[in-house]
């Protein structure tokens, strides 16, 4: 029957590809965890590690701008919220780095939940005036909170300890947020394949047509919302102890809008665009030292150059759609198209060409 | 026969302007239900009232025997009233099987935890889902479509992958809005088509449509509507020849 071997064949071709995919991330993955072998310097490491964690930041983030499409210009608000929980209860209760991590989520849910259901309503340029004010609010209270330490913010925390091992190193805590990103990057897929993905991304598309296949789009967009805070504030929690200390400074507007640009420029809705993106806004201008002041000039250059090239992101979903079809085309194998036998063949054959 | 759905003196105003006044339809069990009627007759207004997109402001709509009045489009859409739309709305920059898999969100039922964790009986529901989409695309005749992008089809593929993204629903009433309008004869044909086979498996169909031969070849029932209000209703070749229509379509005789 058609409809099996349509099925089938698709299954077959993306098993192919999931094949060279899994290769290509278990290659990715032990390359990475071979970066401290290669360097010690900690200046290097410590880049990374920050790359890292803007990467868990941009996951976080890309659920609720990349796949529900809502932008949310407050998102170091859960980012705050997860360190300074950590933060306090590590310092003034004693509390160990793991055990801090549940309640930094408790709390980030329920700011969700109160900043979200009155708010997600509203359509996209008004969300983003509320989540900018929510960001503002946020770090207002961390300034002038005596429980925050104010303007300092909270010094002298705890390392991190998992079992035994104490986590006090830029080589530790790169190995931490290596795992975190992988976790983060892993339950995005998961969620991407499932009904949640899919609704976030009628949202996205087309809310009144999303409603139509009985999508509640109010209550979607909640757990869009919400699961970027949960993500976010996991970061915030393992953040405190990996830089020992939090101030206020650190959760801005600029810092929110760091996390916008590594999904703007990565690609909304890509796992592996935000990754890069992360990355590419971390490491950039950190290469671009040697500019002194004009670093950031140079940076916001390339920046709107990207935009205007590619304004869906440097690697936005799909990028790499029919990319192993067209490897093995070349190759000289034949290889059925999901197209064939409509729009004609999706590449010319080589051994066809003259 | 049992009426599926039923509206009870339905009236919708935008301010001063009566959309739509007293508007009364039953489609009864197994209908194929045509909705006709000049530009501006109020037809998208009535489906949009019919599926929550607008609230009417006055009058019933019922659905199975249970009133359904003014509920939001998404409570609507689970209680088996699935709708196509006049302006076609596919989901661009999702895949062909993706949008028809969107259509049957309701059926997917996994949890947070099974997904996170992909359950087996998480896999085994997602692949029940994707056969299921594809066997709606097979219906339609999309199959050979369903890694592409859906915002890449031309626009009568679109029309037709609307429709399996309702039927994979298993609606009770599909209300489709303008089906055939802008399409060439050759998918008007494939349409009309797919229309009469989601009849014949049962399902109630409810259809606004301008092309009035195709309404004839196909509807078992005809409801036209002028300014909003109902100026006749019946069967195909009564319609037809019905003075009121005849008037409303090609104006009045100057005297």
């Amino acid at each position: 029957m058609a409809t099996e071997t349509a099925v089938r064949s698709g299954r077959t071709r993306v098993d192919g590809f999931r094949v060279t995919r899994a290769g290509l991330v278990i290659a990715l993955v032990v390359a990475a965890a071979l970066v401290p072998q290669m360097t010690q310097n900690q200046y290097y490491l410590g880049v990374a590690f920050q790359a890292e964690m803007l990467m868990c930041l941009a996951l976080g983030l890309n659920i609720v701008v990349g796949y529900a499409g809502m932008l949310d210009l407050g998102f170091a608000a859960f980012f705050a919220i997860g360190a300074y929980t950590t933060g306090i209860l590590s310092t003034k209760e004693h509390w160990s780095i793991l055990a801090s991590i549940g309640p930094g989520v408790l709390i980030a849910v329920i700011c969700a939940l109160i900043i979200g259901f009155p708010t997600l309503r509203l359509r996209s340029d008004y969300l983003a005036v509320v989540t900018l004010g929510f960001g503002e609010i946020i770090q207002t209270i961390a300034i002038n909170l005596n429980q925050t330490g104010g303007p300092t913010g909270i010094y002298a925390i705890p390392a991190l300890t998992i079992g035994s091992v104490v986590v006090a190193s830029n080589t530790g805590y790169y190995y931490v947020f290596l795992v975190l990103v992988i976790i983060f990057a892993l339950f995005s897929t998961r969620l991407r394949g499932s009904r949640l993905g899919r609704a976030w991304l009628c949202i996205r598309e087309d809310e009144d047509a999303a409603k139509a296949m009985g999508i509640n789009t109010n209550h979607y967009k909640l757990y869009a919302y919400m699961f970027g805070a949960v993500l976010g504030s996991i970061t915030g929690s393992l953040y405190a102890p990996a830089l020992t200390a939090i101030s206020p400074a650190s959760f801005g507007f600029s810092e929110s809008l760091l996390i916008v640009m590594a999904v703007a420029i990565g690609g909304l809705g890509s796992i592996w665009g935000v990754m890069f993106g992360a990355a590419v806004v971390e490491i950039f201008p950190e290469v671009f030292r040697s500019f002194a002041q004009a670093r950031l000039l140079v940076f916001g250059v390339l920046l709107v150059i990207l935009m205007v090239v590619r304004p869906r992101g440097l690697f936005p979903e799909r990028a790499f759609q029919g990319l192993g079809t067209r490897i093995r085309a070349r190759l000289g194998h034949a290889v059925p198209s999901p197209r064939s036998g409509t729009g004609g063949p999706l590449v010319s054959l080589p051994t066809e060409e003259p | 026969m049992t009426a599926v759905l039923q509206t009870d003196h339905l009236s919708l105003q935008f301010g001063g302007v009566n959309a739509l006044s007293d508007l009364s339809i039953e489609v009864d069990e197994g209908a194929l239900h045509a909705i006709i009627g000049p530009n501006g007759a109020g037809k998208t207004s009535f489906f949009n009232c019919l599926t929550g997109y607008y609230k009417p402001t006055g009058g019933a709509v019922r659905f199975q025997g249970n009133e359904v009045t003014g509920l939001d489009a998404a409570k609507v859409a689970a209680l088996g009233i699935r709708r196509t739309f006049q302006n076609i709305r596919v989901f661009p920059k999702m895949s062909v099987l993706e949008n028809v898999l969107a259509g049957g969100h309701l059926r997917a039922t996994s949890n947070l935890l099974s997904i996170t964790v992909a359950s087996r009986g998480f896999r085994r529901r997602e692949r029940l889902l994707h056969e299921e989409a594809m066997a709606s695309l097979e219906f339609v005749g999309l199959a050979d479509q369903w890694n592409n992008l859906a915002g890449d089809l031309p626009y009568g593929m679109r029309k037709r992958m609307e429709l399996a993204r309702v039927l994979i629903a298993n609606p009770v009433v599909v209300l489709l809005d303008e089906p055939a309008a802008g399409v060439s004869s050759v998918e008007r044909e494939e349409l009309s088509r797919v229309i009469r086979r989601i009849h014949d498996q049962g399902t109630c169909v409810v259809m606004i449509e301008h092309d009035v031969d195709l309404v004839m070849e196909i509807a078992t029932d005809v409801t036209v509507l002028d300014n909003g209000r109902i100026i006749a209703s019946g069967l195909p070749q009564d319609v037809r020849t019905n003075p009121d229509v005849i008037r409303a379509y090609m104006g009045r005789k100057r005297k």
